[in-house]
């Protein structure tokens, strides 16, 4: 059924549907509509879960990774501050090959404090072992919950999936989305069956301390079986596709690729902006395109490379910085490319706590990387560098 | 000649085989514990001494289901258990302990378990307080005792040990107004089995703090943990209490043993029987321990 409704609420509604047993989560800017619309369900009887009301984000995490262990589906959503304090968490979880779904809404981090949109709350989470998926609109969002389910609990994953979006570019807007029927969704997304759960009828041991002569091996399999995911990432969005008549791409999507010179890459609701600012500038005869980055846990290297190679140059829009080093997506890019293609590839800052990114912030940026500049920030304000 | 091989009974939850060090205080109670709440019920644990010599991969002492996460979440993971187990119907034969050690409790879990306390969850929480980070070498926790020498904590020149007295967390945890909160020793066989057992007849929160001795850590010999254990009660140093809905209810009475008694036997407080400021500390201790007489009622 469509209809318009805020980017939480469409969240909310997407996980009541995937019928999750136990949701626990601490209230955050700008993630609390999603959670405050869950509790409003359980409180009003639509949504039978058990409602934790943790007493920080650890807890939060910590609640949900027990209750996946005891068996059964659980929800939570965090942002910024709360998911660096879920972060031990968030590698244990995975560690323990726990298939629980949180939504990742993207904030700044502190200092200084920000409560505005950027990325480097989740790209700060990416080594954790958790898969990572970004949202470009609330429909994208409301689908990625529900296929992210899927993709967890598949036996050949059987890892965690945050699903990354925007706050307040997506939380709080209403955009028209269409809601799927909870049967369409039950057949989808079957109850959750686990290999196993904590029960005392069989009993087993889970969070044992491994040592040298395992932990490697252990390590090993994570990898193999997130690298693995991959190809489930794709399965799930096909099946999807089948299901509910939508695709918003797997582990990536394209526009206007095939002929491109300039090719942007971005992660999120950037890319809807980036859409727009491709049909405009075509319209003046400019060969641009936009590599929408789907999945960016696991790292879809050969797909992006397929995607790019072919262009005089790559311009990745990055609203994370990673401090001292490069461009994340672009120096995971450019070790993609590597031996396989010479394309160059710049890395561009946009868009940190909150700065809105427009048409002019993406010409400045593809401007500056046909310069050959190859790492910088576009549209610095130069009279706050003053003043500092 | 044959050899009867070893055989054991799952059902009594918690194994031998462990690697405990000799005369492990921890592992005692947690096998009087067990020998209460198994088989039906699932174990939560905080990192920690426990965790580490119960559950080397590929083997495990346990014959419950058993979760072990990370240091301050044992109460965290636990209510995500309850839940869950609530949420499928089985929680009405099933019941959820959360284990701890005092630094997975009184400090760094402390947060968790006052969330878990106060949401009303149907745990039971023991806390096994051997009075220092001893699975990482006798650091001081917030249980530390008044004047004990720790490796973070030592007793030197300028210092006679640690600086503060223990914290009392069974208090704090009984004015959660939580339907029962106990504190038990190792050395009291039948008190903790009592209590243990009453406990999980209560559905809602409860907390239980085991005084649990540690040879190492604590520099006394293996075969005189129960001792030890006797000592810390019956010098009124270590309490038994019972509180029910935030009121005491019960306690144990004690002879009242002068606290040096309790103390000489162990390393961690020689310093304080050598000089003389250490015999005014020894004074200052026995006032910790007259106040708890006063405070409980311990005398007989």
């Amino acid at each position: 059924m469509r209809k318009m409704i805020e980017g939480s609420r469409a969240v909310a509604e997407a996980v009541a549907l995937c019928r999750p047993d136990v949701i626990s989560a601490y209230p955050i800017t700008p993630q609390t509509h999603i959670v405050e619309d869950l509790s409003q369900m359980v409180a009003d009887g639509q949504l039978d879960a058990e409602y934790i009301r943790v007493e920080s984000e650890h807890s939060a995490a910590s609640a949900c990774l027990g209750a996946v262990a005891a068996g059964s589906r659980a929800y939570s959503a965090t942002t910024s501050q709360g998911m660096m304090l879920m972060i031990e968490v968030l590698y244990n979880i995975a560690g323990m090959r726990l298939p629980l779904v949180i939504t990742g809404v993207n904030r700044a981090l502190s200092a200084p404090l920000s409560i505005w949109n950027d990325q480097q709350d989740t790209m700060g989470i990416r080594d954790t072992g958790w898969l990572q998926l970004y949202a470009e609109n609330s429909q994208d969002a409301l689908d990625m919950h529900i296929q992210a389910y899927k993709i967890a609990e598949d036996d050949r994953v059987l890892l965690p999936v945050m699903v990354c979006m925007d706050g307040f570019v997506l939380t709080h807007t209403y955009e028209s989305v269409d809601m799927p029927e909870q049967e369409q969704v039950d057949a989808f997304l079957p109850r959750y069956n686990p290999l196993y759960r904590l029960d005392p009828e069989d009993p087993y041991t889970l969070g044992a301390f491994v040592g040298p002569e395992a932990y490697h091996e252990v390590r090993y399999v994570l990898q193999q079986d997130c690298l693995g995911a991959k190809e489930v990432v794709k399965e799930v969005a096909r099946d999807f596709q089948k299901a509910f008549g939508r695709w918003s791409g797997d582990v990536i999507d394209t526009y206007h690729c095939d002929d491109a010179e300039t090719i942007v890459v971005a992660l999120g609701t950037l890319v809807g902006t980036l859409k727009d600012w491709v049909d405009a500038r075509r319209a003046e005869g400019q060969k641009v395109g936009v590599v929408k980055l789907r999945c960016f846990r696991p790292f879809p290297g050969e797909e992006l490379v397929e995607a790019v190679s072919g262009a005089k140059q790559v311009v990745v829009l990055e609203k994370a910085v990673s401090v001292g080093a490069q461009g994340i997506v672009a120096s995971e890019l450019r070790s993609a490319l590597y031996g396989k293609a010479t394309v160059p590839v710049a890395c561009s800052f946009v868009g940190l706590g909150g700065r809105d990114i427009t048409f002019d912030t993406i010409d400045e940026a593809c401007k500056r990387a046909g310069d050959g500049e190859t790492e910088f920030f576009a549209g610095l304000r130069t009279e706050v560098l003053e003043e500092a | 000649m044959a050899t009867k091989p070893f055989t054991y009974d799952i059902s009594r939850g918690f194994l031998p085989g462990h690697r405990a060090c000799a005369g492990c205080g921890q592992a005692a109670a947690v096998r009087m514990v067990m020998e209460i709440a198994a088989p039906n019920c699932v174990v939560t644990n905080a990192t920690g001494c426990l965790e580490v010599f119960s559950t080397p991969y590929p083997e495990s002492a346990w014959g419950v289901p058993w979760l072990h996460s990370l240091f301050e979440n044992s109460a965290s993971i636990a209510s995500g258990v309850e839940a869950a187990l609530r949420k499928q119907g089985r929680l009405e034969n099933t019941r959820v302990l959360a284990f701890g050690g005092d630094g997975g409790t009184v400090d760094i879990g402390f947060g968790a378990l006052s969330g878990m306390l106060e949401r009303g969850h149907d745990i039971l929480y023991v806390c096994y307080d051997n009075e220092a980070y001893m699975n990482t070498g006798v650091q001081r926790s917030g249980a530390t005792p008044y004047a004990a020498s720790t490796t973070t904590s030592p007793a030197g020149r300028a210092s006679f040990g640690e600086d503060h007295p223990k914290k009392n967390l069974p208090a704090i945890c009984a004015a959660h107004g939580i339907p029962y909160v106990a504190t038990a020793s190792m050395a009291f066989f039948a008190d903790l089995k009592r209590k243990v057992r009453k406990a999980l007849g209560i559905r809602g929160p409860k907390y239980i703090h085991v005084h649990v001795p540690c040879p190492p850590g604590w520099g006394y010999p293996e075969k005189d943990t129960v001792e030890i254990g006797k000592l810390a009660v019956e010098t009124g140093l270590f309490p038994l209490v019972e509180w029910e809905d935030g009121e005491v209810t019960r306690v144990r009475k004690i002879k009242r043993l002068p606290v040096e008694e309790y103390l000489k036997p162990q390393r961690r407080f020689r310093h304080l029987f050598r000089t003389e400021e250490g015999k005014a500390k020894l004074a200052e201790i026995q006032a910790i321990a007259d106040s708890n007489i006063e405070k409980y009622g311990l005398a007989g």
